[in-house]
């Protein structure tokens, strides 16, 4: 609870919206306290206001929201009262901020060490040659190889973890006492996230700072959390140690949250034993070429790739960015091309198929994007949307829109929706659109191409469970791609691991989470934050 | 370092060959589009065939298509533009004649008009929403819409006749002393700058703005950066890029209001004679300044791209 | 299988400002710009309703006649009736107000026949350069090349070919604003195909003709809007350019171009001549300048630039 010495105490905070939006107001009456040397998270789904309190802190609010009422007090001071002036000040020296895109957030035409060096050149009066020797020391304390020569590099030279770190550099290097992390690891890989994670935790424990760290990730919270706040549309639901929240949650939101969390341990399931209805050979892909003179970049983004999914049967390729799954997805679609190799939908090949002889079989194979808010055609309604597929193939308008509605009674949504238009949807309604239009190609294989990464955990939940009824109902052979270990532990029969563009490990789920063979593998189920954290189960086992 | 960044900048140029090429072959076709012969015109109106025969063979006009094409190109690359119909003069000649009086005011416009117009954007982006941010929009506006012609005149009879502090028409060669040469340039300028101090002014106000919301500059002020350096040393430094094009691109513009501000002010550079062989269908001189204005062009874009290398750190070698 | 019980969830998200036409009809730079063009409009198609003379009728004895001056006319009954020179007369006597009334028909038909031609044109060059591959290089150089000529220059240079005339004119005009046209429609097309929605389509086994038109098309159609208003003042301003140098419309027909040409050797003493004309020229480009500022806020197309 706030105290005297805590370093941040908020009080009633309340943030106004502007007229029009679905609610009055931001935040509503938000209290909540950070201690020196503790880690609060602040946990919430999108528009829960988490993002709104930490702006608020720093006074980096829009414009269109306003503070109207509460206080914010800094090691004892009003921020809400400060002017100016003294606001800038105190960012930088004795509070300061992280924030979720690290190659957004750094200036692309400054050298990371001039950014970092901004701080001191602000706030203090050294000249630049101990300003160098500072951004150095810093830039030794948050682990980063070779400072001499990273220094005088540019943000885009860099890696996403690299960039954060140089972000959190410049965060502590006047020594704050608060600091405000806002999603600062939701944008990077989970190896990558595992680090940042650890070392914010150990700069945080070596110099006593109060971090504010926002997140949804309840894997993330368990990971490093002393206390825990739990928001929802800008209220705060219930505030408590990380035990309490993570074990013993006493409100009802905050529990349906933690049930919505997939566990890590994966649930027996029984054997598909139908028919295959995928399977790939040797699929590859390889872009670029040598060039002229050896200076054209060759990339390989999938090599030699065999997978084979039967149906009824759910098969998860498991991967961080760049390590090809989203490639064998768009192969397997034939959105791309591949370079060699086979894919075999039943008995026929269509790797190489030109464009006319393929169309006939795209029927069989169909799939969920990630990003629910571009894969449906904004100006056309819903309706049409769904039954464009079945028209191209020669069934008539009425019988095609009876298909679509049924299928929307399936997907959970009434039937009267199909004439209105993407906007007027959510994400996780859109996502149930998007499967419904896959569904009514009557498809033999689905895949889901990062298909509840974009969504809330809560909606995720309803979305895989979704996935999971359709899949029993219809005898799906499903190919779900994730980088989502928990997801792909809920849902999978078996999973296959890629990493720069080979397969590294595949198996049944529950073997390969029990006893990871491969080295890389080992190390991805280590970075997952939280695993020894026991969360709720999505039903729907085998 | 030093390797890379002339193989780059030779690549950049060897680029320029095929769109030049284009240029060329459309300025060498006008030429064989005439309704009207051109060995005709030349022989003059009381010629018999025999001799407008003669001119032919000897301007190599009876030559397969393809054949004539590479002669031209051939002779071009050497300096020779052929001999100009009406002026009966080397074209070479006259362009050379007529260089000084289009640079000096092409110069002065530049500068002219870089100087006002980045600052008025600036301002503009950061008090946007203001009375002052709506005068420069609608000043810019205006500056689009107002053809070049109706300012020069406009100006003229302000300055020059009703108050007369300044010359109406005419230039005065640098040799001939430096202030009648800046004083005749003056009217011409500030014409000739309107449509560019717009057209910079509009860019820098809507790159600066956007640049305004990018994630970076809420990291600069969360350091507690002042506003003044954050638009500057953040916003200003990454809006550069596209101001720099629009700069490069807006030569255009710059060249076509040459061409008609040289008229109004009765200034005998290269737009006058532009106008001057239109008008009398003097096809060597034709081809040969649009020629040359559209390697100037394509130069002068050349140079923004190669600018963007300091500019932009992600765009290198 | 329940039906959905969601609770009202927040719409997350990127916001999708709401683009309509709605929005565009209340727009004051639309509605004052459309206003303002509807009334020139207005005026040169009834131009012969407003009280003028024919406007290539000579009459050397009023040459260069001061603004309001005044003459006696003999109408077709024979009766005597006074006539004022609103703006004046040029050096072959006719009158500036008729010719700059009529002068609005060209100028403002050049405008708009340009701007549709070379929407039309630029349309489907740049689909074709978008959507076949192979043929997008070599669209692309060529209209590299056409844009590294300088507008007025390539337009004088068409120009030159063949006789001076309406149809002269608008081809010369023409041929230099389809190249901005092509690359806005080609980088459209490249944008749009990378959408997921397009992909779906593809995967659903729509065929590439109907996914241009179906998805591709109606996303070029705002921003050719939009182009299409700024190519109609860019194309007004060239005529007028391409007539005050004399390489334009000949005089018989006016333009607001060709009048303040005629204007200019005696502009010292009377400068109506070029006064007039001049107005209105600014007035109605500016006009259509702002249409289109105010289209392309209201309709958020983020591709339209008047470059």
């Amino acid at each position: 609870m706030a105290g005297a010495a805590s370093i941040l105490a908020i009080s009633d905070l309340t943030v106004g919206l502007p007229r029009g939006a679905d609610r009055a107001n931001a935040v509503e009456k938000v209290s909540l306290s950070v201690d020196p040397g503790e880690i609060v998270c602040v946990v919430g789904e999108s528009g829960s206001g988490k993002s709104v309190t930490a702006q608020a802190i720093m006074g980096l609010l829009p414009r269109e929201l306003t503070t109207t009422s509460g206080s914010i007090l800094l090691e004892g001071e009003d921020v809400l009262k400060a002017g100016g002036a003294r606001l800038r000040h105190l960012r930088g020296t004795r509070m300061a901020m992280i924030f979720q895109e690290p190659m957004t957030a750094l200036n692309p035409v400054m050298t990371v060490g001039e950014q970092i060096g901004e701080v001191l050149e602000i706030h203090t009066p050294l000249g630049a040659g101990e300003r160098r020797l500072r951004v150095l020391e810093i830039m030794q304390a948050v682990r980063l190889p070779e400072p001499e020569r990273l220094i005088d590099v540019y943000p885009h030279q860099l890696s996403g973890g690299q960039r954060q770190r140089i972000m959190i550099a410049a965060a502590l290097v006047l020594d704050p006492a608060l600091l405000i992390a806002d999603e600062p690891t939701t944008a990077l890989d989970v190896t990558t996230q595992a680090e940042i994670l650890k070392l914010v935790r150990d700069l945080q424990q070596r110099r006593g700072t109060g971090v504010l760290f926002i997140t949804h990730d309840f894997g993330v919270v368990a990971e490093i959390a002393h206390r825990v706040a739990v928001m929802q549309r800008g209220r705060i639901v219930e505030i408590g140690s990380r035990e309490e929240i993570l074990r013993r949650p006493r409100a009802d939101y905050t529990r349906m949250l933690i049930a919505a969390v997939p566990s890590l341990k994966p649930p027996a399931r029984t054997p598909k034993t139908g028919s295959v209805a995928l399977s790939t050979h040797g699929l590859s892909k390889t872009y670029g070429s040598p060039g002229l003179l050896g200076s054209g970049r060759v990339v390989r983004a999938a090599q030699s790739v065999d997978i084979a999914v039967r149906r009824g049967e759910t098969v998860g390729i498991v991967g961080e960015s760049g390590s090809g799954k989203s490639t064998v997805a768009r192969c397997v679609a034939r959105l791309i091309a591949p370079t060699a190799g086979e894919i075999r939908i039943g008995e026929v090949d269509v790797a190489r198929l030109p464009e006319r002889r393929l169309r006939p079989h795209r029927r069989n194979v169909q799939i969920v994007f990630q990003d629910p808010y571009r894969s449906l055609n904004p100006r056309r309604t819903v309706g049409t949307s769904i039954i464009e597929g079945p028209i191209n193939f020669g069934l008539p308008r009425p019988q095609a829109l009876d298909r679509a509605r049924r299928l929307m009674t399936l997907v959970g949504l009434a039937q009267d929706v199909l004439d209105r238009y993407p906007h007027q949807f959510s994400g996780g309604q859109r996502q149930r659109i998007a499967i419904a239009r896959a569904l009514a190609m009557e498809p033999q294989v689905l895949i889901a191409d990062e298909a509840v990464s974009a969504l809330d955990v809560s909606v995720q939940a309803q979305v895989l469970k979704l996935l999971d009824d359709v899949r029993r109902r219809f005898d799906l052979a499903v190919l779900f791609i994730t980088h989502d270990l928990r997801v792909a532990a809920q849902i999978c029969d078996r999973i296959a691991v890629m990493q720069q563009g080979v397969i590294v490990e595949q198996g049944v789920t529950a073997e390969v989470f029990a006893a990871p063979q491969h080295p890389y593998t080992r190390a991805l189920f280590d970075a997952a934050p939280g695993k020894y954290a026991e969360f709720g189960a999505v039903a729907g086992a085998a | 370092m030093r390797l890379a960044m002339f193989t780059y900048v030779l690549r950049r140029l060897l680029a320029t060959i095929p769109v030049m090429l284009i240029v060329a072959m459309f300025v060498f076709l006008m030429l064989r589009l005439t309704p009207s012969d051109p060995a005709a015109i030349i022989a003059g109106d009381n010629a018999n065939t025999e001799q407008v025969a003669e001119i032919r063979k000897r301007l190599g006009l009876d030559q397969p298509i393809l054949t004539q094409f590479v002669i031209w190109i051939g002779k071009t690359l050497q300096g020779d533009f052929g001999e100009s119909f009406f002026f009966k003069k080397q074209v070479a000649e006259l362009i050379f004649d007529r260089l000084e009086p289009t640079l000096s005011l092409a110069f002065f416009t530049l500068v002219l008009a870089i100087i006002i117009a980045i600052p008025l954007g600036v301002v503009a982006a950061y008090r946007h929403g203001s009375w002052l941010d709506r005068i420069v929009m609608g000043f810019s506006v205006l500056g689009f819409s107002v053809p070049v012609f109706v300012i020069g005149y406009a100006l003229i009879y302000v300055f020059a006749i009703e108050l007369n502090w300044l010359p109406v028409q005419g230039y005065q060669r640098l040799a001939q002393g430096i202030g009648g040469w800046l004083q005749r340039l003056i009217l011409p300028s500030i014409t000739l700058s309107v449509i560019y101090v717009a057209l910079i002014a509009r860019i820098t106000r809507t790159s600066v703005l956007e640049v305004m919301n990018e994630d970076y500059i809420r990291t600069a002020r969360a350091k507690g950066q002042t506003e003044a350096k954050v638009l500057i040393r953040h916003a200003l430094a990454n809006a550069a890029v596209p101001i720099v094009t629009v700069i490069g691109l807006g030569v255009a513009l710059l060249i076509g209001g040459v061409v008609v501000t040289e008229s109004v002010y009765t200034i005998p550079g290269l737009g006058r004679l532009t106008v001057d062989a239109v008008l009398a269908r003097d096809y060597p001189t034709i081809q040969a300044v649009i020629l040359l204005f559209s390697l100037a062009y394509v130069l002068i874009n050349l140079a923004v791209d190669l600018a963007y290398t300091f500019l932009d750190p992600r765009i290198r070698y | 299988m329940s039906i959905e019980a969601l609770p009202a969830e927040l719409i997350e998200g990127p916001p999708q400002r709401r683009r309509s036409w709605r929005l565009a009809a209340r727009n004051p730079s639309v509605i004052i710009g459309a206003l303002i063009v509807a009334i020139l409009a207005m005026l040169g198609a009834l131009a012969p309703l407003l009280d003028t003379l024919p406007p290539a009728e000579i009459n050397p004895v009023f040459r260069n006649k001061k603004p309001g001056a005044e003459r006696v006319i003999r109408d077709s009954n024979g009766a005597e009736q006074k006539y004022v020179h609103r703006f004046g007369t040029d050096s072959l006597g006719r009158d500036v107000y008729s010719r700059v009334l009529y002068g609005a028909r060209v100028s403002l038909i050049i405008g708009v026949t340009v701007a549709v031609i070379s929407v039309a044109v630029g349309l489907v060059i740049g689909l074709i350069a978008g959507y076949i591959r192979w043929l997008d290089g070599s669209i692309m150089r060529i209209m590299d090349g056409l844009m590294a000529i300088p507008a007025i220059l390539l337009a004088m240079g068409v120009v030159s070919l063949s006789r001076a005339g309406l149809i002269a004119v608008v081809i010369a005009i023409v041929i230099p604003e389809i190249p901005r046209v092509v690359r806005l429609v080609r980088s459209i097309v490249l944008s749009i195909r990378e959408e997921p929605y397009v992909e779906a389509a593809i995967t659903v086994g729509t065929p590439t003709p109907l996914l241009l038109v179906r998805h591709v098309l109606p996303n070029t159609v705002a921003p050719l809007i939009v182009q299409g208003t700024f190519i109609c003042a860019s194309a007004i301003l060239i005529e007028a350019i391409l007539s005050f140098l004399g390489v334009g419309i000949p005089p018989e027909t006016p333009t607001w171009g060709n009048i303040m040409a005629e204007g200019r050797s005696l502009f010292r003493i009377y400068p109506h001549n070029i006064f007039y004309p001049g107005l209105c020229l600014a007035l109605a480009v500016l006009a259509i300048n702002m249409l289109g500022d105010g289209l392309r806020d209201a309709l958020d197309p983020r591709f339209a630039k008047r470059v």
